[in-house]
Parts: C-alpha cells; sequence; structure tokens
C-alpha cells in the first residue's frame, strides 16, 4: 500500500520507514509520525466506531484531546485498548486494532444500535433499566457492556514494569509550545533550576504545526534551536514524552514519563512509563489551547477533523485526509489552514464561514455569512451541504473538512485545586481565574494570548515574575519578530436546522439533542448536564465537547456561558495507566518483607511462614511424616511443656527508654505502676488509650536506674513506638527521656520449658549464676555468652512455662540459634513457631492481639486489679467512664465443649442455653481458640458478660452464619499450673 | 573471645557487592552505629565530649562529618549516630557512653540497621527513583532521614552525587537491596 496522501515537507524522517499494521493490514510510515498521521497517509480515514451507536468515526484532533480515533495496540499480554492514535507514537512493527466493532470496521451489526437512536436518548438507561433492581448486576449491566466499546484487555497480567521518581525545581514549566520554550529559555539562562515538561515527543508546540516564522526562521526551527540550547543549560531538565496530570497541593505536581511506549517492547529492567512528583516552587502553566468543533448534522463522519489538526496533519506530518477539501469555521484562524493547505497543494474547494463579513486570506473561494448543515458519504467523507446567507443549499464535493468553532485555553490544572475558569467575551473563551493554584501562573494561549508574539513575551515575562518570587532576578529577552494577529471571531456553537443529529461529544455520543432533552427534564445545572447526558465524562473529558453542550444549554435557559459556567476538572489530565500509579509496588514487592535474625535457618528446617507486620515469622517446623499442620504444632507444645523449645520473639518491638525521668515517664504511660521497679527486674505494663481501652502490652525491663527497654506486640512495635515519642514531645517535653527503637537490634530467643534453664547454662558465660535465687522470675540483666559476647537476658514467660527470652546482637542471632539447638540436642529440644506460641498463651490464659482488641479495657482483660489508683496515666481517668466500669461488663474466661470432642471456635458468640441466638441475648464472644494437646481438647478464651461471677455455667457457642451451636463449660482461663509454679521453677 | 560467627544483613557469610554500568552497590556489615541523644540542660557538655571524641565539629540539622576513626550524622535535635568500623569497635555504644556519662542517652544501633554504599557517576538518577530528597541540595557531607519503599531510611552523601550511605532498618535489607537495584537496572 502506498502513502497516498503523503505530501511533501513535514518534520517526519523519510530516511526511516516503519511497516506497521491496522486491523491486520499492513501500511507503511515514517519516524516522526503517529499512528493517525501515518494512517491518514495511507488513505486510511476509518478507525474506530463510537462508543453508543457505532457511528464510523475517523480523528477529529491532532492531539491528546482526541474523542474518537481510539485503538488497541499492541497484542498479547501488551494489549492496551482505548490508545488515542493522535498519540501513539509509530515504531516498525506496531499492530494496532479498531475497536467496538464487529465483526469488522468496514461492516459494523452494532451499527443496529444506529437505527434505533431515538430509544438510546439521554436518561435511557436511567428510564429503562430502573426495575427490577436485581436484573441491574447481573442481566442489564452485563449485556450495555457487552454492547458498548470499551476495547478488550488481554485479562493477562502486565508484563512491564513501572517506576516512581521525585523531582525539585524552582521552576515547573508545563508545555513546550512557544509560551513554554520561551519561559524555559528565560529561566533557564537566569540559572534557575527549570524542568520543562511536554507530553509530545516533539518539543514545539503549535509551532511545529504552522508556517509561522519566528524571527528570521521557522516555528519549528526556533524550537529546535532552543531545545538545543536548554538541553546544554546543566540546570534545565527537558522532559520530553511527559504529560503534567494533576496540580497537587503545595507546589507538587504528578507526571507521567511515558519511557518506552515508542518502543515495541522496553528494554530489559527499563520501565514502560515513571510517574514522578515533581516539588515546585512555582510553576507555569503553558498548555496551550484545544480547538472546539461548530456541531452540525452528521459532523461526526470520517474525514471530519478540527480545522487546526487538518493543517498540523498537513505541515508537520505531511498527511492529508483527502485531497479536496472545505474548511467551515468562525473566526479568522480557520483560513490558515485554507493558506497552509493550498501551499502544500491540496485543493481547498470552498471556506465556509459563518460570518457574513469574513475576508478571504488567500485564492480560495469564501463563502461567508454560510453554514455547513449537513454531510454524505458512506464511511467516509464524500460531501458537504452548506446553506447559503441567502438561504440556498449548495453542496461540495470533498473528502474532508476541517471545522473551527475557536480555541479554548487549556485552564485544567488551574482548576485541579477547585479555581473557576472566568469567561472572557472578547476572545469567546474561557480563561483561567485568579484562584488557580498557589505559585501557578499561566502564560501563552492557555491563558487566552493567542498570537505568536504574545505566547513569547508572555512566557518570558511569566517566568521573570516567577523567579522575582523566589529572589532569582532574571531577564526578559527581547522576542523574535512573529506573527501577532488579535484573535476574530464570532461565537457560534451550533447549526440549526439540516437532517440528522449534530455531535457534540463524540467518544460519548452526545448530541445537541441530548442536552435539549437535559433542559426539557429540568437538568439543568452543567453538573445535572453532565450527569445525565454523560456529555465529557469520557476518558477525554469532555476536552472537544464540553463548551460546546454547556453552550447549547446556555442558549435554552437563556442564561450567559459566564452564568453557565464549567464542571469541575479533576486529575488526571490525561488517562493513566493503573500501572504507572502502582509503580514497583505489585506482587511480591507490594510491600518490604522483614525477615527475623533466624530466617535463614528456619529456611533449612523448612519451616512454613507467616506474614506478621510485614515479618515473616515461623509458623511452625514440619518434620518428615507429619501430613497435618496440627501435628506439628502439638508436637512443638508438648515437647516444650515436657522439656525445652525455642522461638525467635525478635519480632517483638523494643523501645530503648532512657534518661534521668525514664521511671516517671513509664509511669505516665503504663496503667500498672513502674516507679519503684527495681534495677534488674521486669514487670508487665498495659498501656491504655487516653480513651481508657487498652492499647498495648509487655514488658519493661530496667536495666539500669535511668535505662529501661519497653517490649510491644509485634503488630503495634510501630504505633505504640510514636504513642510514646507523642508524650514525650508533645505532652511532656520537660521529662528528661529519651527514646529510640531497638527492635532490630537484638535477636532474642524465648527458651521455654523445665529444662530451659540447662539449656541456657550451656551457652551462658559461667560467671551469671542462673539459679532460681540469683536470677528469679521477672528477673533481667546484662551477661555474656559464648565466651564473651555480650548479651542481655530475661526471665519471663508468655508460655506459663520456666522460661527466658535471651538475646544477643542481630549479626549473632543466626549463630545463636544454632547453638542453642544445638545445645539443646540433649534435652530434645525443638523449635515452635507462632502456632505454638498461640496454644501456649491460650492454655496459660494470656492475652494478645485477639483480646486487646481496641474495644476492651483493664476490667475486660480481668486486669482491673493492676490499675494503679496512686498515679495518673493516659487512659486513667477515662477508663473509669460511665459503661466502661458496669458490673455485668465482659470479662476474660476460659471455655471448655462439654463434649470433649467437640470444637472450641474463635468469632462464635456465647448465649445462655435454650435462648434464641441473636444480639439482645448475646452474653459475648471467643476471642481466641485452639486445641490443646496437653489437654487432648479444644479450648477457648472469651470475653463474657459478668465472666468472673459465671465459673461452671454451661453455655452455648453459636455461629448463626455456619449452623455451629457447642454446649462450653466456662471456666477460668488459666487452663495449664494455674498457681505459675512452673514458670517459678 | 567468643565463637559465634556474623551474618550480614542479607543473611549471608559474605558482604554482597553488584555492579551495574558505572554504579556499584556494596553491603557493607563492617560498620557499627550508636545513637547519642543529648539530656535536657546538659547539651553544651554533651557537644563538648563528642566533639572531643570524633575530633569533628558535630554535624548540624541535614549534615553529617567524618572524623579520623569516626563519623557522625544528625538524626533530630540533640540526636545523632556515631558511625564506626565494628573491627576493633564491636562496642561503639560503650565507648560513645564512656565519654558522654549522664550528659547524654546512648544505644547501640548498629545490628537495627543495614547499610549499603551506592558508589558511582550518574548515582543520583538512581536515588531520584528511591526517595524524595533534593538531590542537587545534597552536598558531600550532607545526611537525611527519608522514605525508600515504604522503608525509612538514612542517606548519607559521602561524596555528592558519587558516593552515598543507603542505610535502612536490619529486617528489611533484602527489600532495601532489591529495590535498590532494581532503580540501578531501571535508569537509562
Amino acid at each position: 500500500m502506498t502513502q497516498v496522501n503523503r505530501l511533501s515537507g513535514g518534520l517526519i524522517d523519510r530516511s526511516q520507514t516503519l511497516s506497521f499494521t491496522f486491523d491486520g493490514k499492513r501500511y507503511r510510515g515514517h519516524g516522526g509520525d503517529t499512528l493517525a498521521s501515518a494512517l491518514l497517509a495511507n488513505g486510511v480515514r476509518l478507525m474506530g466506531r463510537s462508543f453508543k451507536y457505532h457511528r464510523p468515526r475517523g480523528v477529529l484532533s491532532a492531539g491528546s484531546e482526541e474523542p474518537n480515533a481510539l485503538v488497541e495496540l499492541r497484542t498479547g499480554a501488551r494489549q492496551e485498548p482505548n490508545t488515542r492514535a493522535t498519540t501513539a507514537e509509530l515504531f516498525d512493527g506496531l499492530e494496532a486494532k479498531s475497536q467496538n466493532r464487529w465483526p469488522s470496521l468496514a461492516f459494523d451489526a452494532m451499527a443496529i444500535n444506529d437505527r434505533f437512536s431515538a430509544f438510546f436518548t439521554a436518561g435511557f438507561y436511567y428510564k429503562t433499566f430502573m426495575w427490577p433492581a436485581a436484573f441491574w448486576e447481573k442481566l442489564y449491566e452485563p449485556i450495555i457492556r457487552r454492547a458498548a466499546g470499551l476495547g478488550s484487555i488481554s485479562l493477562e497480567p502486565d508484563p512491564d514494569s513501572y517506576d516512581k521518581g521525585f523531582m525539585h525545581c524552582d521552576l515547573l514549566v508545563i508545555g513546550a509550545g512557544p509560551a513554554g520554550l520561551s519561559a524555559a529559555l528565560t529561566a533557564g539562562r537566569a540559572g534557575a533550576r527549570v524542568i520543562l515538561a511536554d507530553e509530545d515527543y516533539l518539543p514545539g508546540g503549535r509551532l511545529n504545526a504552522e508556517t509561522i516564522a519566528v524571527g528570521t526562521q521557522s516555528g519549528s526551527a526556533w524550537a529546535a534551536a532552543v531545545l538545543a540550547e536548554l538541553t546544554d543549560l546543566p540546570n534545565v531538565r527537558v522532559m520530553l514524552r511527559t504529560t503534567v496530570i494533576g496540580a497537587f497541593d503545595h507546589g507538587i505536581y504528578g507526571a507521567v514519563e511515558r519511557v518506552s511506549d515508542h518502543l515495541a517492547v522496553p528494554p530489559e529492567g527499563k520501565p514502560r512509563q515513571i510517574l514522578w512528583r515533581i516539588t515546585s516552587k512555582r510553576a507555569l502553566l503553558c498548555a496551550g489551547a484545544i480547538e472546539r468543533p461548530i456541531a452540525f448534522a452528521n459532523n461526526d463522519r470520517p474525514g471530519i477533523l478540527l480545522a487546526g489538526a487538518l493543517r498540523a496533519y498537513v505541515n508537520r506530518w505531511a498527511a492529508a485526509p483527502a485531497r479536496d477539501v472545505v474548511i467551515f469555521g468562525n473566526n479568522d484562524d480557520a483560513h490558515r489552514s485554507a493558506v497552509d493547505l493550498i501551499a502544500k497543494g491540496v485543493h481547498v474547494a470552498a471556506v465556509v464561514d459563518t460570518r457574513a463579513r469574513a475576508i478571504a486570506r488567500g485564492e480560495y473561494e469564501l463563502i461567508a455569512g454560510a453554514q455547513v448543515i449537513g454531510s454524505a458519504g458512506r464511511l467516509g467523507l464524500s460531501r458537504v451541504e452548506v446553506r447559503l446567507a441567502s438561504g440556498e443549499i449548495r453542496r461540495i464535493d470533498c473528502g474532508a473538512l476541517g471545522v473551527s468553532g475557536g480555541w479554548n485555553p487549556n485552564v485544567h490544572l488551574t482548576c485541579h485545586q477547585r479555581g473557576r475558569p472566568v469567561w472572557r467575551e472578547d476572545i469567546a473563551a474561557f480563561v483561567p481565574g485568579p484562584d488557580g493554584p498557589v505559585g501557578l501562573r499561566v502564560a501563552g494561549a492557555a491563558a487566552g494570548l493567542f498570537s505568536t508574539a504574545e505566547t513569547l513575551s508572555s512566557g518570558s515575562a511569566a517566568a521573570v515574575a516567577a523567579l522575582g518570587d523566589l529572589g532569582i532576578s532574571a531577564r526578559a529577552a527581547r522576542p523574535p519578530e512573529t506573527e501577532d494577529a488579535p484573535v476574530a471571531i464570532t461565537p457560534f456553537w451550533h447549526v440549526s436546522g439540516g437532517k440528522g443529529r449534530a455531535w457534540l461529544d463524540q467518544q460519548n455520543d452526545v448530541t445537541v439533542k441530548d442536552v435539549k432533552l437535559a433542559h426539557q427534564e429540568n437538568f439543568r445545572s452543567v453538573e445535572h448536564l453532565k450527569r445525565y447526558t454523560t456529555l465529557g465524562m469520557a476518558t477525554d473529558q469532555g476536552k472537544t465537547s464540553n463548551l460546546g453542550g454547556l453552550a447549547v444549554m446556555a442558549e435554552l435557559t437563556g442564561q450567559t456561558i459566564a452564568e453557565t459556567g464549567t464542571t469541575i476538572f479533576r486529575p488526571p489530565y490525561t488517562p493513566v495507566a493503573l500501572g504507572v500509579l502502582a509503580g514497583r509496588a505489585r506482587g511480591k514487592e507490594f510491600r518490604p518483607v522483614r525477615k527475623s535474625p533466624s530466617h535463614r535457618w528456619a529456611e533449612e528446617q523448612g519451616a512454613v511462614f507467616v506474614e506478621t507486620g510485614m515479618w515473616l515469622r515461623a509458623q511452625w517446623f514440619p518434620k518428615p511424616g507429619e501430613t497435618h499442620w496440627r501435628e506439628s504444632v502439638d508436637r512443638e507444645v508438648l515437647a516444650t511443656r515436657r522439656s525445652v523449645g525455642i522461638c525467635d520473639v525478635t519480632t517483638l518491638g523494643k523501645i530503648d527508654v532512657q534518661g534521668s525521668d525514664a521511671a516517671a515517664f513509664l509511669n505516665r504511660i503504663y496503667a500498672n505502676g513502674f516507679a519503684k521497679l527495681a534495677v534488674g527486674k521486669v514487670r508487665y505494663g498495659l498501656m491504655l488509650r487516653e480513651d481508657g481501652i487498652a492499647m498495648d502490652d509487655g514488658t519493661a525491663a530496667r536495666l539500669a536506674q535511668d535505662h529501661f527497654v519497653v517490649t510491644t506486640t509485634t503488630a503495634n512495635a510501630v504505633s505504640v513506638y510514636r504513642h510514646m515519642e507523642f508524650a514525650r514531645q508533645c505532652l511532656w517535653p520537660d521529662m528528661d527521656v529519651q527514646l529510640i527503637s531497638t527492635t532490630e537490634s537484638w535477636a532474642q530467643f524465648s527458651v521455654a520449658g523445665p529444662n530451659a534453664r540447662r539449656l541456657l547454662q550451656k551457652v551462658v558465660d559461667p560467671e551469671h549464676d542462673l539459679s532460681n535465687a540469683a536470677f528469679p522470675y521477672m528477673a533481667c540483666g546484662e551477661i555474656t555468652v559464648c565466651g564473651g559476647l555480650r548479651a542481655r537476658l530475661f526471665r519471663i514467660s508468655f508460655s506459663g512455662e520456666l522460661a527466658y527470652e535471651i538475646a544477643v546482637p542481630t549479626r549473632y542471632g543466626d549463630a545463636m540459634i544454632r547453638r542453642l539447638m544445638a545445645a539443646g540436642a540433649e534435652f530434645d529440644v525443638v523449635a515452635y513457631g507462632t502456632e505454638a506460641l498461640g496454644v501456649m498463651r491460650i492454655e496459660k490464659g494470656h492475652a494478645a492481639g485477639n483480646e486487646l482488641n481496641g474495644t476492651t479495657t483493664a476490667r475486660n482483660l480481668g486486669m482491673a486489679q493492676m490499675m494503679s489508683r496512686a498515679k495518673d496515666s493516659i487512659g486513667a481517668v477515662l477508663s473509669e467512664r460511665e459503661g466502661l466500669t458496669a458490673p455485668d461488663g465482659l470479662v476474660l474466661v476460659g471455655l471448655r465443649p462439654v463434649d470433649p470432642s467437640q470444637q472450641v471456635l474463635a468469632g462464635a458468640h456465647l448465649m445462655i442455653r435454650g435462648t434464641v441466638a441473636n444480639a439482645a441475648n448475646d452474653q459475648g464472644y471467643i476471642t481466641s481458640a485452639a486445641y490443646s494437646p496437653n489437654l487432648g481438647y479444644s479450648i477457648g478464651l472469651a470475653l463474657l458478660r459478668n465472666g468472673a461471677a459465671r465459673i461452671g455455667e454451661v453455655i452455648e457457642a453459636v455461629s448463626p452464619l455456619t449452623g455451629l451451636n457447642v454446649e462450653v463449660e466456662v471456666v477460668s482461663p488459666h487452663f495449664i499450673d494455674p498457681e505459675g509454679e512452673r514458670l517459678r521453677a | 573471645m567468643h565463637d559465634l560467627i556474623a551474618i550480614t544483613p542479607l543473611g549471608s557469610d559474605v558482604a554482597r557487592q553488584d555492579r551495574v554500568g558505572a554504579l556499584t552497590l556494596t553491603e557493607v556489615p563492617d560498620w557499627a552505629l550508636a545513637s547519642v541523644a543529648a539530656r535536657p540542660g546538659q547539651e553544651d557538655a554533651c557537644h563538648a565530649a563528642l566533639t572531643a571524641f570524633l575530633g569533628a565539629t558535630l554535624p548540624g540539622p541535614g549534615h553529617a562529618v567524618a572524623g579520623g576513626a569516626f563519623g557522625a550524622f544528625w538524626t533530630g535535635p540533640e540526636q545523632w549516630m556515631i558511625e564506626a568500623s565494628y573491627t576493633g569497635h564491636q562496642d561503639l555504644a560503650g565507648e560513645v557512653k564512656a565519654v558522654v556519662g549522664k550528659n547524654a542517652s546512648v544505644t547501640d544501633q548498629g545490628d537495627g540497621w543495614c547499610r549499603f554504599d551506592l558508589v558511582g557517576e550518574g548515582l543520583n538518577a538512581v536515588l531520584e527513583r528511591l526517595c524524595n530528597l533534593d538531590l542537587s541540595r545534597m552536598g558531600s557531607g550532607s545526611a537525611s532521614r527519608t522514605a525508600i519503599e515504604h522503608m525509612g531510611c538514612f542517606v548519607v552523601f559521602r561524596s555528592a552525587g558519587a558516593s552515598v550511605s543507603v542505610i535502612g532498618g536490619r529486617s528489611a535489607a533484602g527489600s532495601l537491596h532489591h529495590a535498590i537495584l532494581t532503580a540501578m537496572r531501571a535508569v537509562p
């Protein structure tokens, strides 16, 4: 296939011929082409089918505002739907498909919708699919989704990677058109740190699409020269293929850089896209303007595009949609397209100008005071119908129509923080209001300054002003001589009369008639108009359609456009792939993984790991022949209670508390007393939230008069540390206390069981006496092990056995677990995981996270007697609130099944026998449950109403959802060694 | 002398080193760290003792110093980390405590952290994919707390743009190493 509509010149690289396919058919293009320009050059105008009515559509624009030419790019896992052909850079081997058609683009069976369009007007869904309600999710929505065009996805995992990054600058310049280049040059020369970002791969903006000279150069040559200078400046960073997608707080802008989208496959290890967070001191919006169409009957036929886009294709890409062209406009700028097309040898059959006094700018027929009222042609434009000033109808054959209703400044980013644009009557456009994001200025066409001279000087002046805020002095260079035509426009929004629908929003298939219907049904505010008709709700966010829609509404309501206003603009400016928002955080890299010091050793033992607070903890250590986790856990529990077991408890939070007020500080943090804890002793502590609810529990060991080590639960390590830092810095800044986390500094192992002391005596250096007299229950001290390694020893027990926790510097944790296991061989030592730990603590009746669940008080947990009344502490006052002190409150109890073969299940609720299982009769709930291998039956801990007084009562544990109903006996929560003789042995 | 053998933060017997282009990433296990926090009212005495100990002025906010055998970086108001090689300074916290006495609280931190040195031209391109520091402002001797892939880290700029230490929690050393290495491979 030859490039039948390829013209001469342009900014494409003809030395590079690129082969690509569209719907399986092979074409050729050149370096610098977009998919859209290459298709036009190859004589392809039909590129897609519309969303709702499956109308044949071609390109409307030449940029990111494109509503129509949405295609699927690539194949396999990289297939991406809804990609704009106008921004897709051509590469060799590109495979593109049209979407939303069946069986083919030229013959689409779903186009039948168009025949029934009378039924599908705005509000159709709301009115038709109202009832029965249950049908929506299961029946209506799937059918509608299948019929409506959203492209298709591969359902395979995205094979590409995405990065995130951070940049900082004095001045962020958004857009590298004439205003942006001029601003960046001014700021760059002044030495400011500048980032210049543009969504295009070729900087210059409209300069590349126009034939306007800047100084003695063509506009594109001037842009290239400025880019060369900027690239040489070390303080300027030029970011091409980078769309600034949103303006966020404090001068922070989001930007997506398409690093590899112009390549078939990203190079190994390189990201496809990067989401940049740019922290700017000042920002300058030079985003240019977007042309708007004029609505008339059948104005959506392939070949009908914006007049500015038409000359962009001709000038920049040397591609014409057709050889015979008509231009239709209401402003002087439209005439530029005619002049440029003629210069390129394209035949301009006529320029239709709605203004009676329009003047021709070149050698073409001008039909002034006339309107295009209709079009004809199957699958593409072949003729337009023009209503002359006299009222006569004239038909003109043409393959393309360039339409211009004027230009809308790209105000989007100025509105991302609720700024409202302001209507300017003289240029018939909304311009940025004064209430944009702090630190953001606007220059060039985005500010409503449309001549090239104005864009250059405003860009430069805005840069000088922005840098002036920062105390950086910059001088605006004298701008080169260039075009300085004033805006000459007479607003004209839509053609009345004509046969057929006049399209406003081509991506969502919204017509002038739909807006009229919305008005008729009283959806008149722009926000209601938008929701009712879906105007502007497609992925193009109505860049080419919103103003047309609200102008029609203004006409109907008799309000001005300024009074009608716009809907809210929200980020992102253009569609963003979800992958780039996720960055590297996917799969196993979703969040960091924390490994304990014995991880390598545990892996060697075949441990099964569980994630707790990002830590991977050994859950149990299966032995050969064990086929069920319970076998492993039961063995670990029994062996520990029989002789000795070892568990890695490094993950528990450890906070170093020092200072002369350390004891006084802890006395305020914990609900129980700490002031009198002796050096060398450990105490269990319960800390409350300010509202009196239990926050966390742990131990505090006093290593010296002014030095404690506090432990927290694994999951709450960070929140407790934060809580304590808040108290230190904000509540009691006068206290002499210093905090720092030492969680990871120490590898800590629990050594539990009747033989724990004998095992430890083999590794602890002999000068340290571990006898019960010298190192009793709740003792702690700094010791040495294995011939001189400094270590810490705490005699504390979670299992209820004679137990110690021994801590060594983390780097020796691996060696220590190996040494302990070797030393314990003669005692048949076992390693136990978190499951066995859990079983043993339930057997012992120790509360854990399941009980400290954010709703329980010390009273609920059976710890009321621990609360010190001799002092004040966080939560002490509010723990005495009415309701928290009710005599029939929940209290921690133990449960065992009346029939030992029955299972006690956590989560079950407790009912008095014979009562109906409902919320009104609820007596409490089971917080933790386990099979006790020591007792031979299932046991549980529960929070039971007035529990302490109900020991011996038989109640029902129910779960109406699962049909569970088990009779259980209320018992003491201490199933094992209730007197605590073992741990004091 | 005890007979236990240390492993590196990445869980190996030897320090890991990776090279990508001109960049080298090295795990640094021979490294000791101790935190110091001056006690209220004792700041001057603490400063004097530490200055003598370091052989250098204590660094202010956002900075690090390298003395002879010791280095230090600022971590908060009246708080610093003191660095040394582990060889010869196995009880660095004890050494520091001996000089500051009751004027400051000292805590051994060396085993709580892992340190990766990233060296080579173009390392700022790697760092800007990892953390939100204003890198052009980070001269030699800068140090800052920052977040890398959700992990709280310190970045100490030994030589601006040419050599940095990334210091993160030891338990997540694998994740931190993976993040840095991935970014090294991702940059142009």
